[in-house]
């Protein structure tokens, strides 16, 4: 594979063939706005917003699905661009609730950030606006079609990544919107509330209903850590606001990169809840007791010894958790055979 | 009756399983592996059953079977023909066939009679019977005879103004065979070029012929045909696809469906020809649903092709394996797009994607596919049986061969006309046309569908190609003419072709998803005289954005309505902004009725007619409009007998 050289801006860049100008364009440290187009996605060039000028061509082509050609002349901010860029950031507007004071999305939103970044207010386009329903008859995703910009990324991470494929384009023209089948609502469609949609949503049309006025994006503090579920061992960020886990996303690091099931997502309600265990119960005259650690492991090691020495080790059964590692089921089975003295270990095999 | 594809006896042992190479031409000129009188009588007379020459006594009664003449009753009046035949005696020597269109819509049903080529308009199941006495007597039957607007009559076919200016080379068999019949395209020629194509030439040879003829896809965008083929043919794929975009969208054109309707086989021929040049061995026709007829006819095609070893393994013995499979498109005008196409067949969501790459490295199912227009694969055997040279000999230098126009609006004639490229709108509107109905003035000319451009009288000597088109802001698209009179206004067109365009966008990129809305309600403001100097500012930008970002041809054609009317048409716009005025008192919020008090006689006619009650008065005294009831209908204009009624 030869390599391109081009330039961007008047500045010269050699890249690998195949590259697209928006990634020829980043390694110079030139930035161009996106909303449909993901490094994990197949190629889309849908929303337009990444449109650049190139020397010679009539039409401004999408930098995110043109590939960078030998001698070629790019513009990323020409009067042109620009010109398109507020065009289409107004249309965007024109059909956009006027609803960032409430938004969950306000400050991690594509559109706010672009529309300060190009001086772009609401208002270029009077006329009709959508009025659907927010849609959340489910426990985990609100979707607000009325702000939803078509930038598909929802449809391609539900079909290309999580194979589920519960979401697509439906109707046309200024009708166009992304639903389930028939629009019978994600529960029926079949969706597994991975969230996936959620995390690639560069906009506040889905959003996690647990997370509803919990705080902004900037008041939140971000602790990295391994989700307490499966062996899996995804990295996930608990996200933290006053001392309080508020939600959680996928690292974006890890075996899981930015993907999570529904459980690592949204199952951190046990954290602050008041009924959650947080030391060791002994049952004592039939009333459970705190006590130690060290009280409770004498208690189990005295039951289970009295148990193997009237009936023997086989009369103990032990059951593994999925929720712990292999290494740690390895110690377990060690446990039964060598300690316990049982053949009777088996592994729930669910979550 | 015998079908010319059968064996003619035990002698012949053609089938798919068994092709023989003669085939096609044993069929017409035959036999060849044997000797018999009788064998070759069956096939002559066939071959005269079909192309009924003149000097025998067989006649034929050939009655249009297009949608427009069988939605106006040619299929009772096959009928009544045949009941008529029958009651003559004449069966033995008179038949009567229901074919493709004629062109000739808007005087249908047509019948025609050969081989004398008489040719009779408006043809109702009554006038059966004295058809047939014209059979039996030789007196022509002269209230059936085509009379133009001067009152001249011309009863033979070739002398009609409509048909005297065209230059029929792929509409010939339409209107003369039956398209159901494989045998009537055999007999007629049909199914040579593909042999010559197996027999005599190499891949590379049909695309050299197909390049040097210079024909030009007739879907609109006019690239080279031979050059997609090349293209396709280098691609070093095992699997490739030839698709036939039959999804003929654009609002006014019907050149496809004439063409599929009336000779399916020309198209299927086209296409295995275009397989073995790329190394395709799998077709598919995308036709639209709202299509039955040619659906069905299509499907018929096929079959007789297949039966006959014309599609399906090692053809006419070949060794090349062809075949065809048809899809049924769900009305969406964005599948006439390319790759919007491809997705559709493949089950997924009409929606483009971007190129490159071009569907001749990565098409249907990511393999190199040729996509072509039903036209263009109609032209293919022709140019393989005519020769390049002779076929460059007709249009021009850049756009050479015929073009079909579905020509209508507020013409004499409208209809399906297939003139050499290079002929001017003039000769078109005004020829074969017969220039504007009603004897009101010319005004604009709406080529290529919503895609297209309108243009003004200044463009009446134009020449129509591809070239000169597109020099002009115009596009020749896929050959629809929307003629418009002094009565039509130009923002309102405007309106109506983004209205279109805006209801069928896919909705994938912004600026054709959101742009086209914001262009429609603008325009919508400027047909109710709501709009201002800064809406059109902002649809001029609009039209520039779009057209500049968006990401499929549909997007970045659709401001072209907009753009060329506002070029040649600008003072409109302004009188609509500025007067809230419309010229051609076309759009209803801006025309006012009112009753001229001295010429009102007091009938009470409008009044009686008025559907919302907004015209009062008392008998015999003058009427009087109440403008805040009136809705515009101009229903009083058209009652009144006393041209009191002024739309102002």
């Amino acid at each position: 594979m030869s390599d391109i050289t081009c330039t961007i801006n008047d500045k010269s860049v050699t890249v690998p063939r195949g590259t697209t100008i928006l990634t020829a364009a980043a390694m110079l440290g030139i930035d161009i706005p996106t909303f449909c187009h993901d490094p994990e996605l197949s190629r889309y060039g849908g929303c337009r917003i990444c449109v650049v000028e190139v020397k010679g061509w009539g039409q401004l082509p999408a930098s995110c699905v043109t590939e960078v050609r030998e001698g070629m002349e790019v513009y990323t901010e020409s009067e042109k661009v620009l010109e398109a860029r507020r065009t289409i950031l107004e249309l965007l507007l024109a059909n956009h609730p006027d609803d960032c004071l409430t938004c969950e999305k306000t400050g991690a939103c594509r559109l706010q950030e672009y529309a300060y970044r190009y001086g772009v207010r609401k208002g270029a386009f009077p006329g009709a606006c959508h009025a659907y329903p927010v849609e959340a008859d489910n426990p985990f995703i609100m979707r607000d079609m009325n702000k939803c910009i078509l930038c598909g990324k929802c449809v391609r991470v539900c079909s290309e990544v999580v194979g589920r494929s519960v979401i697509d384009f439906s109707f046309r023209g200024f009708h166009a919107k992304v639903a389930t089948p028939l629009d019978s609502g994600l529960l029926n469609a079949g969706c597994v509330f991975c969230g996936s949609c959620v995390e690639v949503c560069p906009v506040g049309a889905l959003t996690e209903k647990q997370r509803i006025g919990k705080g902004r994006p900037w008041e939140l503090d971000s602790v990295t850590t391994t989700c307490p579920y499966c062996g899996v061992g995804c990295q996930i960020n608990l996200l933290v606001k006053e001392g309080r886990v508020v939600g959680a996303n996928a690292a974006g690091h890890g075996v899981n990169g930015r993907h999570l099931c529904v459980k690592g997502r949204y199952g951190h309600g046990f954290i602050h809840h008041p009924e959650r265990l947080t030391n060791p119960l002994v049952r004592k005259n039939g009333q459970l007791h705190e006590v130690t650690w060290e009280e409770a492991i004498q208690e189990v090691v005295r039951r289970f010894g009295r148990i193997k020495q009237e009936y023997g080790g086989q009369a103990i059964g032990v059951l593994a958790s999925a929720r712990i590692t292999n290494e740690e089921n390895y110690l377990l089975n060690k446990l039964a055979r060598l300690v316990l003295g049982t053949n009777h270990i088996d592994h729930c095999a669910r979550l | 009756m015998i079908n010319l594809m059968d064996n003619c006896c035990s002698k012949c042992t053609h089938s798919p399983a068994t092709p023989c190479s003669n085939y096609v031409l044993c069929r017409t000129a035959g036999p060849f592996c044997h000797t018999d009188k009788g064998c070759e009588e069956k096939r002559k007379n066939h071959i005269n059953n079909v192309r009924v020459p003149s000097g025998g006594n067989y006649q034929q009664i050939i009655v249009c079977g297009g949608t427009g003449c069988t939605s106006s009753g040619s299929a009772r009046l096959v009928d009544s023909l045949k009941e008529a035949v029958n009651e003559a005696g004449l069966s033995d020597r008179v038949a009567v066939k229901r074919t493709g269109c004629h062109g000739f819509c808007e005087n249908g049903p047509i019948v025609h009679i050969k081989p004398e080529g008489i040719f009779y308009t408006r043809v109702k199941p009554a006038d059966a019977r004295d058809i047939v006495n014209h059979l039996a007597d030789g007196q022509i039957v002269e209230r059936l005879v085509y009379r133009d607007a001067a009152g001249n009559s011309y009863p033979h076919f070739h002398e009609i103004p409509f048909y005297a200016g065209q230059t029929l080379i792929l509409l010939t068999n339409c209107g003369h065979i039956d398209p159901e019949q494989i045998s009537d395209y055999v007999a007629v020629g049909g199914y040579r070029s593909l042999v010559k194509v197996l027999q005599h030439m190499t891949p590379e040879q049909v695309i050299e012929e197909i390049q040097l003829s210079g024909l030009r896809g007739r879907g609109g965008a006019g690239f080279p045909t031979g050059k997609k083929w090349a293209a396709a043919r280098r691609a070093a794929r095992e699997i490739k696809y030839i698709i036939c975009n039959a999804d003929e969208g654009d609002p006014g054109a019907f050149m496809d469906r004439s063409l599929l309707e009336g000779d399916p086989h020309s198209v299927l021929e086209g296409m295995i020809i275009a397989g073995f040049a790329v190394g395709s061995h799998q077709g598919y026709i995308y036709c639209r649903a709202e299509y039955p007829l040619a659906i069905k006819r299509l499907k018929s095609a096929i079959q007789q092709a297949r039966q006959w070893g014309l599609l399906g393994k090692n053809i006419l013995n070949s060794g090349f394996d062809f075949d065809i499979d048809l899809k049924e498109g769900a009305g969406a005008f964005v599948c006439g797009e390319g790759t919007a196409l491809q997705a559709s067949i493949e089950g997924l969501r009409g929606m483009p994607r971007v190129k490159p790459p071009r569907s001749t490295e990565k098409g249907l199912w990511e393999k190199p596919t040729v996509l072509n227009n039903v036209e263009t694969l109609a032209n293919v055997p022709l140019i393989i049986q005519m020769g390049a040279e002779e076929y460059r000999k007709l249009g021009t230098e850049q756009s050479p061969g015929t073009k079909i126009f579905a020509l209508s609006g507020s013409l004499v004639n409208p209809g399906l006309v297939e003139v050499p490229m290079g002929k001017t709108l003039r000769e078109i509107i005004f020829g074969t046309g017969g220039g504007i109905r009603d004897g009101k003035a010319f005004k604009a000319v709406q080529l290529g569908g919503p895609s297209g451009g309108c243009l003004a009288e200044q463009h009446l000597d134009l020449p129509v190609d591809f070239d000169s088109l597109s020099s002009v802001g115009a596009t020749i698209g896929s050959g629809g003419m929307v003629v418009m009179d002094e009565g039509a206004c130009m923002v309102d067109v405007a309106r109506f072709f983004l209205a279109f365009t805006q209801k069928e966008s896919c909705g994938k990129c912004t600026p054709c998803r959101e742009g086209t809305k914001r262009m429609l309600e603008i325009l919508e403001r400027m047909c109710r005289g709501e709009a201002t100097l800064d809406d059109l500012a902002d649809l001029e930008r609009l039209c520039r954005v779009v057209k500049n970002t968006s990401l499929c041809g549909l997007g970045q054609a659709c401001p072209n309505p907009v753009l060329s009317t506002l070029q040649y048409f600008r003072e409109e716009y302004m009188a609509h902004i500025v007067e809230k005025r419309c010229p051609a008192g076309v759009c209803a919020e801006l025309v006012r009725y009112r009753i001229d008090e001295n010429l009102c006689r007091g009938c009470g006619l409008c009044l009686k007619n008025c559907p919302v009650q907004a015209i009062r008065g008392q008998r015999k005294q003058p009427h009087a409009i109440d403008d805040s009831r009136c809705i515009k209908c101009g229903v009083c204009l058209s009652k009144c007998k006393f041209k009191a009624v002024v739309r102002s």
